[in-house]
């Protein structure tokens, strides 16, 4: 029988005795993430620091079945790191390296634990006329774990979803083998993560580590024009929301388009704050974008149901940056350190419908709550999230936060939403909605892929 | 200090800009850095502190080391976006004092408060010896300007010496009027404040202060920007119009005021910002006039710099202890390479800690003579007509 230490003692000949820890005090550190979803401890914490160190751990957690679960900040907040059966966790961090930058191609190749910090800043000092898309997330999310997700951020309307913009992988299977995906499989270049192949990196991304383990990964990059700014307009009518994003969207000038509310202060309560992202090379093309934002919102004007907010350059600055500390802040607005969102991706229309049960739940709960929408695509989705802050000393609250989460996911589905990055309760709904025979084709892969059931059980978990 | 970080220590969200410095280029805490198990940082050290308080975990070594690797080098309250930001350092050092209390501390920390205890200094060296580097120097006397506050590392460690020295020097062709303590002076103990040994701190302080008030000392300059931190800004009991200025801020003084004629040098310098000079007391500027007074040096920054700067490891007591020990990617090392990456011939230091942990580093990265490490006052010396 293979005993813990035996397992240990193999780890510790991959990555190094400094790499791999089976304290308390990483365990229970590992166990949890900031949001609500209960705490379970992993058995191993590894650092791998290479795709052959993350192969060699893959073989033994195949060859003993022992979960293992990759993991970049646990910042998705639903628990999608926790490792539910114990296990190896492999916190891939030092896995950090940007390897390549194809300018001409516009892509970029990093390590699968990069964080969104450091690629940002490489390509302000390396490549300055190069961006990628930035979430709102705070730096230490990894690029793949956005990915991983279908996270969105900076460029989300013009480009859509981070894993839209994934342009190669590689991957370790859960069985061992390291195996590219896109072009990358066939040529040097990693410009596309599919076509004209068929497109493998379906299997990987959105499965939340349960079918491999990213460990590089292509990125699209796009032209980072030299100014940016900000418009805020200002609403308080939901109902016209919708008609207002189409109409931005329809300018095709917008980089981003991002709606906040929030109860608190009380002069933000009722009002919408709609804030359109614009950029340009020169004073000419911008003013070109901002005329052009400034009449598809004309009549608005004239009916005075959308207002322009005056903002200095300073007021601005906090609103321009990426990402966005303000996101961050949330947590604290319970005073509590706790923060978790369900954040449907449903069609804009419902924005009024989500909003008003937004602030039916959190009274119904007595919860802090905010929301902020993202306009992905051309107008073909949106991202909505409900957003409760809570105290993390304050059990009750917790309880209350998590209560009202579901009730807003449950609502979301039955409103025709597909939930983000959801957690282990909300992946349940999803499969039981789910026409059966997809659900049929995903187990079918699953099993093809993971035939031990080693990558991050609990997740995706079809019975 | 205590109540107030058991009642706020679970605000932290563990979002991780902790571990940055502004720009986000790499991580900036610096046992992170050299660890890289999330519980190594500031978020980390958060969390398991509260489940500690709460009873979720129970003492280990493990989890004191995890506490005591903290330099508090003050870049997480720096990078923080939360409020309570600037309460980030009381409330490890708040978790601190309740290990010291309970006596659960690293065998290695112990030694250290004993050390300072028994011997007035962490190195377990004679109080009769402290002054033995001095060689003459005048003690000051009633009507001195300014008492120069050697402390521990000027006094026993052999680069901190030469620094007082050559700071000597240069103040004598100044015509400062000074005087040492020589003997008498005590360990400043900047350090058992921030390992957690508040009750011995106090004790050290107020015979400090006591000291300063039988000389009749008005104005103090230090050596050591931990001494100046915690003169200036934690010691009880002193004058209203005591003055407390690190050694850089009264050259830089001296040199703006012209009282001073210094040689042409064609000598390329980057600079390391100690954090007890610059993030605890935003003392940027002033050891930059110093440098850039001397004609034809070039001053080069390294990519971190100024509140972005990366600790030397050497923090906490660390200078002597040190907990970050071991590999590449230990802080001193890391910085090292960083610092010769500018292409700069020296890296001026003004803190006698970093002094010693980039000398060791240097060495241990066959650095040491491809790249000087200078104090800015020996710099200053060398140029002095």
């Amino acid at each position: 029988m293979t005993t813990t230490n035996t397992i240990y003692e193999a780890l510790v000949k991959i990555a190094g005795k400094d790499c791999v820890s089976t304290s308390k005090e990483e365990r229970y550190f590992y166990a949890r993430d900031g949001g609500l979803m209960p705490a379970h401890e992993p058995d191993f914490v590894v650092l791998p620091k290479t795709t052959e160190e993350v192969q060699e751990v893959v073989r033994l957690a195949n060859k003993e079945k022992i979960p293992i679960v990759p993991a970049g900040a646990g910042l998705a907040l639903t628990g999608l790191v926790i490792p539910q059966k114990g296990g190896i966790l492999l916190d891939m961090k030092r896995m950090d390296k940007i390897l390549e930058v194809n300018e001409k191609a516009r892509y970029v190749i990093v390590e699968g634990g990069t964080t969104q910090g450091a690629l940002k800043s490489y390509l302000q000092k390396h490549h300055p006329h190069l961006r990628h898309s930035i979430p709102d997330a705070p730096p230490s999310a990894t690029v793949v774990a956005n990915a991983v997700i279908h996270g969105q951020g900076r460029l989300a309307h013009q480009h859509g979803f981070n894993s839209d913009m994934v342009s190669g992988l590689e991957v370790v299977l859960p069985t061992g083998e390291i195996c590219r995906i896109g072009s990358c499989s066939v040529s040097s270049y990693w410009f596309s993560k599919g076509a004209p192949l068929p497109d493998l990196s379906g299997l990987f991304l959105g499965w939340f580590g349960t079918t491999g383990i990213i460990t590089k990964l292509g990125l699209k990059l796009y032209p980072c024009k030299k100014m940016r700014d900000v418009m805020v307009f200002l609403a308080d009518n939901a109902e016209l929301v919708p008609e207002i994003l189409l109409k931005l969207s329809h300018t095709e000038m917008v980089e981003d388009v991002v709606i906040s509310a929030q109860p608190l202060p009380l002069r933000f309560r009722g009002t919408f704050w709609i804030m359109v992202y614009l950029t340009g090379d020169s004073d000419e093309e911008l003013e070109f974008k901002q005329k052009m934002v400034w009449n598809a919102l004309w009549d608005y004007f004239q009916s005075r149901d959308v207002g322009v907010l005056s903002t200095s350059p300073e007021a601005k600055a906090p609103l321009l940056s990426m990402p966005s500390k303000d996101t961050t802040r949330f947590a604290d607005v319970a005073k509590g350190g706790g923060f978790q969102y369900a954040g449907p991706i449903t069609p804009i229309e419902k924005f009024p419908t989500f909003i008003r049960k937004l602030e039916e739940v959190a009274n119904k709960y007595n919860v802090f709550y905010g929301s902020t929408t993202r306009l992905i695509g051309s107008g073909h989705c949106m991202m909505f999230s409900f957003s409760f802050s809570f105290n993390r000393a304050n059990p009750d609250e917790m309880a209350r936060a998590k209560k009202a989460l579901d009730e807003c996911s449950k609502f979301a589905l039955e409103e025709g939403a597909v939930l983000w990055k959801a957690d282990m309760d909300e992946q349940r709904m999803l499969m039981e909605k789910m026409d059966p025979n997809t659900l049929a084709l995903m187990k079918k892969i699953k099993q093809l892929l993971d035939p031990n059931g080693i990558m991050n059980p609990g997740n995706w978990e079809m019975r | 200090m205590q109540q107030k970080y058991v009642s706020q220590i679970h605000r932290c969200f563990r979002c991780g800009y902790c571990k940055f410095p502004t720009d986000y280029s790499s991580f900036n805490c610096p046992p992170y850095r050299r660890f890289r198990f999330e519980t190594y940082s500031t978020g980390g050290r958060l969390w398991l502190i509260y489940a500690w308080l709460k009873g979720e975990i129970q003492w280990s070594e493990h989890l004191a080391e995890i506490l005591y690797t903290c330099t508090t080098c003050k870049n997480c309250a720096e990078q923080c976006p939360m409020k309570f930001a600037p309460d980030i350092i009381d409330w490890i050092v708040g978790a601190r004092s309740d290990m010291v209390e309970k006596g659960r501390i690293p065998p290695r920390v112990a030694r250290f408060f004993e050390a300072v205890q028994g011997y007035g200094n962490p190195f377990k060296l004679l109080r009769t010896d402290r002054a033995a580097w001095a060689n003459g120097t005048k003690l000051f006397t009633a009507g001195d300007e300014f008492l120069l506050y050697v402390g521990c590392l000027g006094s026993y460690d052999e680069h901190g010496q030469k620094m007082a020295k050559s700071l000597i020097e240069v103040l004598r062709a100044l015509n400062v009027s000074f005087g040492i303590m020589g003997n008498d002076e005590e360990c400043c103990g900047n350090e058992v404040y921030m390992l957690g040994e508040i009750g011995l701190f106090q004790s050290m302080a107020e015979k400090n202060v006591q000291k300063f008030k039988e000389l009749g000392v008005k104005k103090v300059v230090t050596l050591c920007p931990h001494g100046y931190n915690t003169l200036k800004n934690n010691y009880p009991g002193l004058d209203e119009g005591f003055k407390v200025y690190h050694y850089t801020e009264l050259l830089a003084e001296l040199v703006q005021r012209k009282k001073v004629k210094l040689s042409q040098q064609k000598i390329r310098v980057t600079y390391q910002d100690p954090c007890f000079l610059g993030r605890y007391n935003n003392v940027y500027d002033e050891p930059r006039l110093a440098l850039k007074s001397i004609p034809g040096l070039e001053l080069v920054e390294m990519e971190r710099n100024r509140k972005d700067a990366f600790c030397c490891g050497g923090g906490s007591g660390n200078f002597v202890m040190d907990l970050l020990a071991g590999g590449e990617d230990t802080p001193a090392r890391v910085r090292i390479k960083e610092a010769y990456a500018t292409g700069a011939d020296i890296l001026a230091v003004a803190c006698p800690g970093c002094m010693t942990m980039l000398t060791d580093a240097a060495k241990t990265e066959n650095l040491e003579t491809k790249l000087a490490i200078k104090d800015i006052s020996q710099i200053l010396k060398e140029s002095l007509l």
